[in-house]
């Protein structure tokens, strides 16, 4: 017990500790950018954002030991309670819990807030992990399927109920760990066909849609029937069902789309079509974001510099759109260089968790690696225009302490399992 | 192994689309930098360029512009050190200046609202000296409409502030920007308007400008609206406007030849100038709110009217076209027409020739209604079912631009309606129906109702022998023709043959001493025309009387309403040779008909229907 723990600070990952203080470090500076127009002295104060988030960044540290220190070994055998422990404060919120902006999302201690969806991701990818490294667990079996699914689904349904529908989006994303881990491929192929089409319908409607379906099916009959007239009446049957299960579902999604979803979400998914043009009112966001990271040009105007920043035009600035502030302040070298970094960043994770001989730390790293490369694709999609709006916070980078505490989490939890890699798990 | 490279795959592929994005967005020259008047770094000018003029077809100017200044808020920017002295300034009261600041402030802090709108030339002198004072407001000088002729309001329309509602729906204006918003101001709003130029200046942190933004490379010059001509004669269209006063009506005239609106006059008007300046919007809620005389509905364009007697042109001609009768058809007028059993079943015809015989050329200038029942009936009848009968009267009468927009470049207009078998159908779902059940058709009352424009363009057809062009109002844009296809002829289902006998009955309503109009005739010019006469239930009958001139060779073809004008040669026709003769010759020989019609007033009988129907609505509240 000894050895390992005075061995530990030698086999953790330091790649990894230097990424994540490069984010906290650059994100915090682009904090105080975004927030300093009101007291850009004071800096240990709860009275502005960058203050705060000092704190959290600090509190982060004997955090960080913490879990370090702790013997790897508990982290394999509590993850069903830590799972426990998730969904019962994500059902607390039903009951105890604050809305803000119309979700309630937060516990309220004193004047501070805390996000439980912000830590049950690390306790999900533990479940997950736990489930999927059982011997016993195969992913070709519908019943192990049907597990691992529900496992995912609980807490993502908790999540959007609260609402908060953009939380909810990023447990997808272990649906790329069961990928990995053996997932028969067409569950990908179909989530792939289900999108394509869910875009194409809401883009060339019901109706056009329906005939390219007649049209692309014909042609797929007949060249089954030119070129494999054999297995041409195996497939007749399946090229049927599948053509009245495409229709069926484009149908539902223009139903769903128009009766279900809230104007609001038609909004976002119209003006991102391009099917409305809107700057002033709905697609106000998109459109400042988009025009404050252009406005930074290739080097940006400078730290401190951006007009557009400090002019409180884009709004949720310093959360979710906080990396308008590293477009506008830091240009093109910037932006890239912050891409290029999460890249990297999360394949060195992927990486790491390829070559772990334990299957628990290797699924609970392609987990990890998962979460944040969603939160990354989503949110960075996001604010340079390319997908709706969806608020979810950029790791590291955006302000809030749960958000920084949740994912500081996730990472040291596989910097842990990661130097242990030589003992057996 | 391998579903572990996907991964890698997907989160690559993912980082390389997001940097070719930022690259685009950054690096290369894209929409998003363009600055817009929302940023704040960037500050955006407009240049305004001027709005056309507008001229009638002699060159006269109809429309022109003057200065006009607004004193103008960035309320961001407002620095007031004495707020009453600046009050006094602008001779407003406290109480209005705060109103109005919050008004401003509501809208937005860094965008320019109007704070003072159109202030004198006298006052502009003044303030122009003290302005720099007060940081946050300056003057901006602007161009209104300036209407030298006083007249043809319903032809130009009028122009009227952006509000938001329509910016929502044109994104290229701004709030407080001019459009056209009625007559040729709108339909030729794009010409008239020009583009305007946008000129980007870089700010400093203080809100100073320190030079134009990235060289100017951004910045548009603005292009001058476009002048217009009009085909409107103004001394003809004046001198309508002036015989129309005190009677309610329309009057629309074309050169046949060519389809071009002679004049374009509804009845009652108003004075252009009176919606230009600071008193335009209270000046327009009472042109808006007067519901009796409906200043703003151009009764020559919007006026669905039974078209009467001039009517029977038509009726004649499809019946000769189908061959239900030829010239010399002669028909016994009995007094009237019995379509029914019942007494009241009864056409009465107003000929004054009961027992005679007529045939074609005396039935038009006498107008026996008896006649052209007869012909109607005949038509119809030739057919194996008067639905097949009336969709071929329906066809024929379609073909003279009746029942439909013209589709010209009016801002207004109305359909009218030529009843078809369908809509006979639905009435009559119990019984077959018949030719008679539909007789009033053939005299142009039933459930015919034409506009005056489509009156007179029925008569251009007339005097084009079967063919016509689409009336229109805008002759030349800054010197270019127009569309083509104002300048295509539109053939009617007539053969040309048919039309000579019908212009011989014209022309015998003036020239032959029984005629109809015989009154209205004009020494020198040989006018065809036809007097109308249209049952109104609501009061006196309406006073109809199409007209073309000179016979042979038409110059001008027109159409004239008198509302509860009695009968059509009462006041209809006068006013028609009167315009006729100012037309083709310049001045009027028969000085007292002129006297008459524009001293002659229908006030009374107005006001006389006005107190009736108050009668009526006291009677049924109680």
């Amino acid at each position: 017990m000894r050895s390992e723990t005075s061995n530990i600070w030698r086999r953790i990952d330091w790649l990894l500790i230097l990424f994540y203080i490069l984010f906290v470090g650059f994100g915090w500076l682009n904090i105080y950018a975004a927030s300093a127009g009101e007291d850009a002295q004071s800096f240990l104060t709860f009275s502005n954002n960058h203050g705060k988030q000092l704190y959290w960044i600090i509190f982060c540290i004997p955090f960080i030991f913490i879990t370090l220190l702790i013997n790897a070994k508990f982290y394999v055998k509590y993850a069903s309670a830590f799972y426990m422990a998730s969904i019962l404060s994500l059902i607390g919120l039903f009951l105890f819990g604050k809305n803000i902006n119309g979700a309630t999302s937060w516990y309220s201690i004193g004047s501070m807030g805390i996000q439980p969806s912000e830590f049950a991701k690390s306790a999900i990818a533990l479940a997950m992990a736990k489930l999927v490294c059982d011997k016993h667990f195969k992913l070709g079996s519908f019943k192990h399927q049907l597990e691992a699914f529900i496992l995912i689904a609980i807490p993502g349904i908790l999540i959007a109920l609260q609402p908060d529908p953009g939380s909810a989006i990023i447990y997808l994303s272990f649906i790329l760990v069961l990928h990995r881990e053996g997932l028969p491929i067409s569950y990908l192929y179909i989530s792939f066909f289900a999108i394509t089409l869910f875009i194409a319908t809401l883009y060339f409607g019901y109706t056009s849609l329906l005939i390219s379906l007649i049209i692309l099916f014909f042609f797929i009959s007949i060249y089954i029937y030119k070129y494999k007239q054999k297995v041409f009446r195996q497939y007749l049957y399946k090229i049927i069902v599948l053509f009245l299960i495409s229709i069926s579902y484009t149908y539902s999604t223009q139903i769903i789309f128009d009766h279900v979803f809230e104007q609001r979400h038609r909004d976002r998914f119209n003006i991102l079509l391009g099917k409305t043009i809107d700057v002033k009112d709905i697609g106000y966001n998109t459109n400042q974001s988009v025009r404050a990271i252009a406005s930074g040009g290739d080097f940006g105007k400078g730290f401190l510099q951006g007009e557009r920043t400090r002019g409180n035009f884009v709004p949720e600035q310093q959360t979710d759109y906080i990396f308008c502030t590293v477009g506008e302040e830091w240009g093109f070298a910037g932006t890239a260089t912050v891409v290029v970094l999460f890249l990297f960043f999360i394949l060195r994770i992927l990486y790491k968790s390829e070559r772990q001989k334990s299957p628990f730390t290797r699924i609970y790293g392609i987990g990890v690696a998962s979460v944040f490369f969603f939160h990354f694709a989503i949110n960075i999609g996001m604010v340079v225009g390319i997908l709706p709006t969806i608020g979810i916070p950029l790791p590291f980078f955006s302000y809030g302490g749960s958000s920084l505490w949740g994912f500081t989490l996730l990472l040291f939890i596989f910097i842990r399992l990661d130097a242990n890699k030589r003992n057996e798990l | 192994m391998k579903r572990s490279i996907l991964l890698t795959l997907i989160f690559t592929l993912t980082g390389i689309i997001f940097i070719a994005r930022l690259f685009y967005l950054q690096v290369l020259e894209n929409p998003y930098k363009i600055p817009t008047i929302y940023s704040s770094a960037v500050k955006v000018k407009f240049d305004y360029p001027e709005r056309g003029y507008i001229y009638d077809r002699n060159g006269n100017l109809m429309v022109a512009n003057q200065p006009s200044y607004d004193i103008m808020v960035i309320p961001g920017e407002v620095k007031l050190k004495d707020t009453l002295e600046f009050c006094q300034l602008l001779k407003i009261s406290k109480k209005k200046f705060i109103d109005k600041q919050k008004k401003a402030w509501n809208y937005s802090t860094r965008i320019p609202s109007i704070f003072v709108p159109q202030v004198s030339k006298v006052d502009f002198g003044y303030l122009q000296e003290k302005m720099h004072k007060y940081e946050g407001f300056y003057i901006q000088k602007r161009s209104l409409r300036e209407y030298p002729l006083n007249s043809s309001s319903n032809i130009l329309g009028y122009i009227s502030e952006v509000d938001e509602q329509l910016i929502q729906e044109k994104k290229e204006y701004q709030l407080g920007e001019l459009i056209g918003t009625a007559g040729v101001e709108k339909t030729y709003e794009k010409e008239l308007r020009g583009t305007k130029g946008v000129r980007f200046f870089q700010r400093d942190r203080f809100n100073k400008i320190i030079g134009p933004y990235k060289k100017g490379i951004y910045d548009t010059l603005p292009s001058p609206g476009k002048d217009i001509t009009l085909t409107v004669d103004s001394n003809l269209q004046k001198y309508g406007e002036q015989l129309m006063q005190n009677k309610r009506g329309g009057i629309v005239a074309l050169e046949p030849s060519s389809g071009e609106i002679l004049a374009l006059i509804s009845a009652p008007t108003y004075n252009p100038n009176m919606l230009v300046g600071r008193k335009r919007s209270q000046n327009f809620t009472k042109l808006y709110l007067d519901t009796i005389n409906k200043p703003l509905f151009d009764r020559g364009l919007q006026g669905e009217y039974p078209p009467g007697s001039p009517f029977k042109s038509l009726t004649a001609l499809i019946a000769l076209q189908e061959g239900a009768i030829d010239e010399k058809t002669s028909i016994r007028c009995s007094g009237g027409y019995r379509y029914g059993k019942k007494s009241t079943e009864y056409m009465e015809c107003h000929c004054g020739k009961k027992g005679e015989n007529f045939k074609l050329h005396k039935a038009i200038y006498k107008s026996c209604n008896t006649y052209f029942a007869n012909a109607y009936r005949k038509t119809i009848e030739k057919f194996e079912s008067p639905s097949v009968g009336i969709d071929t009267w329906k066809n024929h009468l379609e073909s003279f631009g009746l029942g439909n927009y013209l589709n010209n470049d009016l801002s207004v207009g109305k359909k009218g309606l030529i009843p078809g078998s369908k809509l006979y159908d639905r009435w009559y779902s119990d019984v077959n129906w018949q030719a008679t059940y539909t007789i009033s058709n053939s005299i142009g009352q039933g459930e015919v109702l034409t506009t005056p424009i489509q009156l007179a363009n029925m008569t251009a057809a007339i005097a084009n022998r079967g063919h016509y062009f689409t009336p229109h109002i805008v002759k030349e844009i800054d010197g270019k023709e127009i569309d083509l296809k104002f300048k295509t002829p539109k053939e009617t289902s007539i053969d040309k043959a048919y039309f000579n006998p019908i212009i011989d009955g014209l022309f015998s309503v003036l020239e032959h001493e029984e005629g109809t109009a015989r009154f209205s005739r004009v020494k020198g010019i040989e006018i065809c025309g036809k007097t109308g006469t249209a049952e109104n239930p609501h009061g006196q009958d309406h006073s109809i009387f199409i007209a073309f001139a000179p016979k042979d060779d038409p110059k001008i073809a027109l159409a004239v309403f008198v509302e509860n004008g009695y009968w059509g040669s009462r006041w209809a026709g006068p006013i028609a040779s009167l315009m006729i003769e100012k037309y083709l010759t310049g001045n009027i020989t028969n000085t007292s008909n002129e006297k008459r019609m524009l001293n002659g007033s229908l006030e009374d009988e107005y006001e006389k229907q006005y107190q009736e129907k108050l009668l009526k609505l006291e009677k049924r509240n109680e």
